[in-house]
């Protein structure tokens, strides 16, 4: 269970996250919405634990662990997953290479047995599933040369293989035609039912027809101004933000 | 998170220890009887002397060039040791009688000369200063008709060969280092692979300075026959002395008609302290013939040593389709410098070349590329592909690019492509998140920079490669 009380985050010195609290629990979907600039993007990094983001106050609690103590690198072996807006690119190393290390560096900490290459490639197999990836993708180099597409469906597919307790997708749907985003769509969910809780960074409704989040939350000026549940993000979508930010912090 | 990877790259050097060990030197200076010294002390021929002598009196007209990107004050000449071998108690019959702390020596440096402990299907001749001390697995290669042997062991025992080939890709009038070289060399590596023998087993020279103020000068001579095949590497290493030390090698290859060369190094001279004090000066002249029609020569290069670094490995496609290959990861960090590259001389018709260059510049260090291709009139068809690669850690260090192209034939293809890129934040934190730590998450990200130069690497070796990349990146993760 993720718990986040009170969180105060600047960068460079500019607050932009004000008193944030947020709790999502094993295998809850929570939809995180909100206009531009409103520190969306930085919830999840600041979770992920980005070294350029200075926490100022609050905290961050994964099951009970003090994130904020922790490296982003011990952070993912806990169990944290971010799937990133602009997935970074890394020439010469291949996915599956990249994707084994990945899977050995977190297996202590979660309790699983590492995995040699032979077995890595069976469980690959198995995860390839989630997300209708042509397994070519696997010999070539991270995110190197990838459609935007096809970069958030390796976002996916790792986050199929490191199976995270706590997933964190920032507009994981911006930039997918519509078959990508049933793909993408599917892979969540699957994971959802995995018990992973899903925190959903989106500025449209469009990726919640495939998604269904329990949990609603609208960011802005560096708050949750309002709560509630899948009907509001249908009432957004109507509305625009306009007249719950015009109400609240702006 | 600079600062981090900056930790990781500062890590001490490994094989800075001295070997106590008696030696056989000359005091310093340079004049001809240092040259008569060492050629008597050799038991050389008078035609080699004679050679020398030319050389050396050819270097006295010459000037230190100063065209590279490099800055250092001008070696005093006068206050190097020429000569200094490790003192053998007596002739040497086997590797039995080595002197058991050289043999240590090797055995810390990760490179043994026994030959049962050896990697397999690698032999090895072992340079400590400027004497051969050791060849491994001479008898098997000579069943293959194959010669590898200490140079000075082979201006005995083949003279014919060395005679006929030495000097005959790098003259001695070819720039100030290599006639320097020519003048006072006193051994390196020859190797002779009799027509259409495929050379059974790697072969590798190892290159130890060991006294100071001694200036390395060794010479190695590869020939391949026509249809001949070999691969070799040499691996070099110093003490860490807060003086610097010169290196000037000559390196001459010639590949006859449909032979194959390829040679690898291995480059991790003692590199000067943080400060930079002390290191290697590391001027070398590498080049290769490609004499016959259809032969190639390869070179591929890790340095990751020397404070300062001079060396173009190149070849000269004499015959017609025939290839040349060059393959680079120059890393400098602290305040080492480096200007490397290669240079391939189109002559004949339907000549190939590549060229692969990988830069990894951090600390203070320059690291510059300086590559020439040149299509002479005479190639009809030539093409080459070059690519030059440059990747910074930090913002004090430099990352430079001189290629220099030269076509005069019409027919030529000569594409260059070239890029820099930094090791950044967000790679970093990428590979974090996938809870790879900072150390791996370097080295995963500089090993597959130069993923093109290591799979050109023997097996072995690019795994060495790997670690020796991994050594002066792994460490201190705060």
């Amino acid at each position: 269970m993720l718990e986040v009380r009170d969180l105060h985050v600047s960068v460079d010195g500019v607050p932009i996250l004000k008193g944030l609290s947020l709790v999502v629990r094993r295998g809850e979907v929570h939809a995180i919405m909100g206009p531009n600039g409103s520190g969306k993007s930085t919830l999840t990094k600041v979770i992920a634990g980005h070294p350029a983001y200075e926490v100022t106050g609050g905290e961050i609690l994964l099951d009970g662990a003090n994130l904020l103590e922790e490296e982003a690198d011990a952070r993912a072996r806990l169990g944290v997953f971010l799937a990133f807006q602009y997935p970074v690119e890394i020439p010469g190393v291949s996915n599956k290479t990249f994707l084994r290390q990945s899977y050995n560096a977190v297996a202590e900490a979660r309790g699983w047995d590492e995995l040699d290459p032979l077995e890595f490639e069976d469980y690959l197999e198995d995860r390839l599933g989630l997300v209708d990836m042509d397994p070519a993708f696997l010999e070539r180099s991270v995110n190197a040369g990838f459609s935007g597409g096809e970069k958030k469906r390796n976002e996916i597919l790792q986050m199929a293989v490191l199976r995270p307790q706590l997933a964190l997708l920032d507009e994981t749907d911006s930039g997918l035609d519509i078959d990508a985003l049933r793909t993408v769509a599917g892979g969540i969910n699957a994971l959802s039912n995995e018990a992973t809780g899903v925190l959903l960074v989106t500025h449209y409704q469009r990726l919640l027809d495939y998604v269904k989040p329990g949990f609603v939350h609208v960011l802005a000026g560096g708050r949750i101004i309002r709560s509630g549940g899948p009907e509001l993000a249908e009432e957004l979508e109507v509305r625009g933000y306009s007249w719950l930010v015009e109400g609240g912090e702006a | 998170m600079s600062e981090q990877i900056q930790a990781m790259i500062d890590q001490p050097y490994k094989y800075g220890f001295v070997t106590d060990i008696e030696s056989d030197t000359l005091p310093p200076g340079l004049s001809e009887d240092t040259i008569r010294f060492i050629s008597a002390r050799k038991e050389e021929p008078a035609w080699l002397l004679e050679w020398r002598l030319k050389a050396y009196r050819h270097w006295l007209t010459l000037e230190e060039p100063t065209w590279a990107n490099v800055a250092y004050p001008r070696p005093d000449f006068q206050s190097i040791i020429y000569y200094a071998a490790p003192k053998p108690k007596k002739q040497l019959q086997s590797l039995d009688e080595v002197d058991p702390q050289l043999l240590e020596t090797y055995e810390k440096l990760g490179i043994p000369l026994h030959e049962q402990k050896m990697l397999a299907n690698v032999a090895v001749d072992a340079v400590f200063d400027s004497v051969s001390v050791a060849t491994t697995f001479k008898k098997k290669l000579k069943e293959h008709g194959v010669i590898f042997c200490s140079f000075s062991e082979a201006v005995k025992e083949h003279p014919e060969l060395v005679r006929a080939y030495l000097g005959s890709v790098v003259p001695y009038t070819d720039n100030y280092y290599a006639a320097l070289n020519s003048a006072v060399f006193s051994d390196g590596s020859f190797v002779f692979v009799p027509k259409g023998v495929r050379c059974p087993m790697e072969l590798s020279t190892y290159f130890r300075i060991n006294t100071k103020d001694t200036g390395q000068f060794e010479r190695t001579l590869i020939v391949c026959e026509d249809g001949a095949h070999v691969s070799y590497l040499e691996g070099c290493t110093a003490p860490q002395f807060d003086t610097n030390q010169l290196h000037a090698a000559v390196v001459e290859l010639v590949a006859l008609e449909r032979a194959e060369i390829k040679y690898s190094t291995v480059q991790n001279w003692y590199a000067g302290d943080a400060e930079g004090r002390g290191g290697i000066y590391n001027f070398v002249t590498k080049r290769g013939k490609c004499a016959g029609f259809r032969s190639k020569i390869s070179w591929t290069q890790v340095e990751t040593g020397s404070a300062i670094t001079w060396k173009y490995p190149s070849c000269i496609l004499q015959g017609d389709e025939s290839v040349g290959e060059f393959y680079s990861v120059a890393l400098t960090n602290n305040l080492q410098q480096a200007d490397t590259g290669t240079k391939m001389i189109h002559l004949g018709k339907n000549t190939r070349s590549t060229i692969v260059s990988k830069g990894i510049s951090a600390g203070r260090s320059q690291n510059s590329y300086r590559g020439l291709v040149r299509i002479a009139p005479s190639a009809d068809g030539a093409r080459n592909y070059s690519q030059c690669d440059s990747m910074l850690i930090g913002d004090r260090c430099g990352a430079h690019t001189f290629p220099y192209i030269e076509v005069q034939n019409p027919t030529a293809v000569v594409e260059h492509e070239a890029s820099t890129s930094r090791v950044g934040e967000e790679q970093i934190f990428y590979l974090n998140q996938r809870g790879i730590d900072t150390e791996n998450a370097v080295s995963m990200i500089i090993n597959g920079f130069c993923r093109d130069v290591f799979r050109e690497l023997p097996m072995e070796f690019a795994v060495e490669a790997t670690k020796l990349l991994g050594i002066k990146l792994e460490g201190s993760v705060g």
